[in-house]
């Protein structure tokens, strides 16, 4: 027993298991960032899963065919501001629940991706380059922990610094969680409620097609239907989970990443515990988060906004 | 110019009756278009997918065969929807019912236990999916987690749950290391309707709760609660109703008719246990659900609807060569142009020439 429990502490402290966090926990900082600046404007988009499978399909089409990984990143970042733009149209422009709206995106998603993707499947592509710094990357453990990365890795991080700048160090920041807090008077006051809403939501689109590429170009250079296994929904909870807070984000994506991988990476140790459970984890721990947090948070710790998911027509 | 939603002076009934109809065009004309862009002749396409599977006895039990969950586990979704409750894991609580039911199926396997096997197997399924479906609710109601996030996460569980079973304890021995359990004895499944056919008993269930559920939301207190709290949850308060008591019955009856549905597609038309025993019947509810408009008269018609889809699908994949994706596709866009002509029940679409809009005050 302790024998094994030496065994997995050494693994999770290792520096190829580290790596590996990183790349398991950057599709989720990527999908979640974008949702998280959704929810603040007051929408409310489910999507986030059918977003990224048509992300990473496309994102694969445009790597395969021009060969190039920043072409494959831009596709995957327009499929899904392109299916956003879908969901922004119904929930703003027809005042759809978003809910439905949103399982709507999803499996309209799922099942674009799979047909874009069926005539890539089997093939691949070369992973996106990694960052080589000369001697920084070569320096002992940390070198290749903070200067080894591929460049989707670094962007999400610079993503999630300025989503915190421009929430609360800008002016239309200040105006956008207006809007989600109130829409009514921040329409009062003449702000474009539902024109800001459909920026934040193709946004969001913009940074979940990005993490779907980041999937079929960097996590596994192909591309399979289904890859992206829960990962939206999982942004989803990682929003709530961060309170809507962009820093307490950044933690629990890369909780959330370790906890993914860790069946996976203790598969050697041969534990005696089915794989099945080990694969099931990253679920069962986003319930037992959800409680938690739900549970334990009063009113003062969450910037939940208060709009969230209601419709708003504007009367004139 | 600009367009702008109005809300109507009060609901347009036409609408409210053509909408499911004018999506239901809106949609093939988009797949019309696909088809196009396929390079694929549109119209053929159209025929090969929707009116082909009607021409044959086979196929017309086949999209009974297939509307049989789908009406089961959308009517009790209807009742979740109506009262602003979102059940969105259904194909989980699908899962954990043919489970629960087949635990009795594998259990009694090879022995002489007579007839009353198939009736407890359908019990233990619902019982198995309301369970299931109570967890999410459980933690909505007591610790104010979203059901939406959580009930969708328990659908993956319950698939890699099964999928450990099948490949773990409850494998067939004789199965040639296949996945599956042993086939179900005769006392443990389904009976079918017609000799030698496909169609089951399962059928005549799903019809007999649709009329329930006609009968509990029509005439029932139980029903006005339901549609109550979804349609003015403030006055649902004031008149004493239980907001939290509603979240775990309605979760409750969905899980257990899905459930249900689960042991039923396990012991009827699959015949055993084994992984993919539902091609997202769980989620293509949900559409059902909003196509049939919440209404269980209404998602019986849309359930053969979208079973048909699935069998033209089937066809269209073998003769025509398109990716069975496009299934999914169609359901999708269905979805939207359903939820976008309800919206209009409500709301109408004015062209307005441009005012000039007022500056912000701080700008």
């Amino acid at each position: 027993m302790l024998d094994a429990l030496a065994q997995i502490f050494s693994l999770i402290f290792s520096v190829s298991f580290i790596l590996t966090v990183t790349t398991a926990s950057t599709p989720l900082l990527l999908a979640a960032s974008g949702e998280l600046v959704v929810e603040r404007s007051g929408v409310l988009n489910l999507g986030i899963e059918g977003m990224m499978i048509m992300g990473a399909a496309c994102g694969f089409a445009g790597a395969y065919m021009s060969g190039s990984t920043l072409v494959g990143a831009l596709c995957g970042i327009v499929a899904g501001a392109a299916l956003s733009a879908v969901f922004a149209i119904l929930t703003l422009g027809l005042a759809v629940n978003q809910v439905a709206a949103g399982l709507a995106l999803t499996i309209l998603g799922v099942g674009l991706s799979g047909l874009i993707g069926a005539g890539f499947v089997g093939e691949q592509i070369v992973q996106a380059p990694r960052l080589y710094l000369p001697i920084l990357t070569g320096l002992p453990v940390i070198g290749r922990i903070l200067f080894g990365e591929d460049a989707f890795v670094y962007v999400s991080i610079a993503l999630i610094i300025a989503i915190w700048l421009f929430l609360y160090r800008t002016r239309a920041g200040l105006i956008l969680r207006a809007v989600g807090d109130n829409h009514t008077s921040a329409h009062a006051l003449g702000y474009p409620v539902l024109r800001i809403r459909m920026l934040a939501v193709l946004f969001g689109g913009a940074c979940a097609g990005l993490g779907g590429a980041f999937l079929s170009l960097s996590y596994t250079p192909f591309f399979i239907p289904g890859m992206t296994a829960g990962r939206g929904w999982i942004a989803l909870a990682l929003v709530v989970f961060a309170s809507w807070r962009p820093g307490r984000l950044v933690i629990g994506a890369y909780l959330f990443g370790a906890v993914s991988i860790l069946g996976l990476a203790l598969q050697p140790l041969q534990l005696g515990v089915p794989q099945q459970l080990m694969n099931a984890l990253p679920y069962l721990a986003t319930v037992i988060v959800l409680v938690l947090i739900s549970r334990t948070r009063g009113t003062a710790g969450s910037a939940a906004p208060a709009s969230l998911g209601l419709v708003f027509v504007p009367d004139r | 110019m600009q367009l702008v939603l109005e809300k109507r002076p009060e609901r347009s009934a036409f609408i409210a009756v053509a909408s499911p109809l004018i999506a239901i065009v809106l949609t093939l004309v988009t797949m019309a278009i696909l088809f196009a862009i396929m390079g694929k002749n549109p119209i053929a396409a159209l025929v090969v997918y929707f009116i082909d599977p009607l021409t044959d006895a086979y196929s017309l039990q086949e999209i009974a065969v297939k509307a049989t969950p789908l009406v089961m586990i959308a009517v009790g979704l209807s009742l979740c929807y109506i009262a602003n409750i979102w059940n969105i894991g259904a194909e989980g609580q699908f899962i954990a019912g043919a489970v629960c039911g087949s635990w009795l199926a594998v259990h009694t396997n090879g022995t002489d236990a007579g007839f009353w096997v198939l009736p407890v197997m359908l019990l233990l399924g619902a019982i198995g999916g309301a369970l299931y479906a109570l967890i999410p609710a459980i933690c909505r109601v007591y610790f104010g987690a979203s059901e939406i996030l959580t009930s969708l996460m328990l659908v993956y569980v319950a698939d890699l749950g099964m999928d450990y079973l099948v490949r773990g304890p409850w494998r067939d021995p004789k199965g040639l290391n296949f996945p599956t359990t042993a086939e179900f004895d005769p006392v443990a499944t389904v009976p079918t309707l017609i000799e030698g056919g496909r169609l089951h008993a399962g059928a005549i269930i799903t019809l007999i709760v649709v009329m329930l559920a006609t009968v509990l939301l029509g005439r029932m207190i139980m029903g006005f609660e339901i549609r109550l709290v979804g349609a003015a949850p403030r006055a649902a308060r004031f008149s004493g109703f239980h907001a939290d008591r509603l979240v775990l019955f309605t979760f409750a009856v969905s899980g257990a008719l899905a459930g249900l549905a689960g042991i039923i597609e396990v012991a009827g038309p699959v015949g055993h246990l084994q992984p993919n025993i539902s091609p997202g019947y769980g989620f293509t509810a949900i559409i059902v659900a909003f196509l049939g408009r919440l209404n269980p008269v209404g998602i019986l018609i849309a359930g053969l609807f979208l079973a048909l889809t699935f069998i033209g699908g089937e066809e269209a994949q073998i003769s025509m060569k398109v990716p069975l994706d496009l299934t999914k596709v169609f359901q999708g866009i269905l979805l939207f142009y359903v939820l976008a002509c309800d919206s209009l029940i409500i709301y109408r679409i004015r062209l307005l020439r441009t005012i000039r809009k007022p500056v912000p005050a701080h700008a």
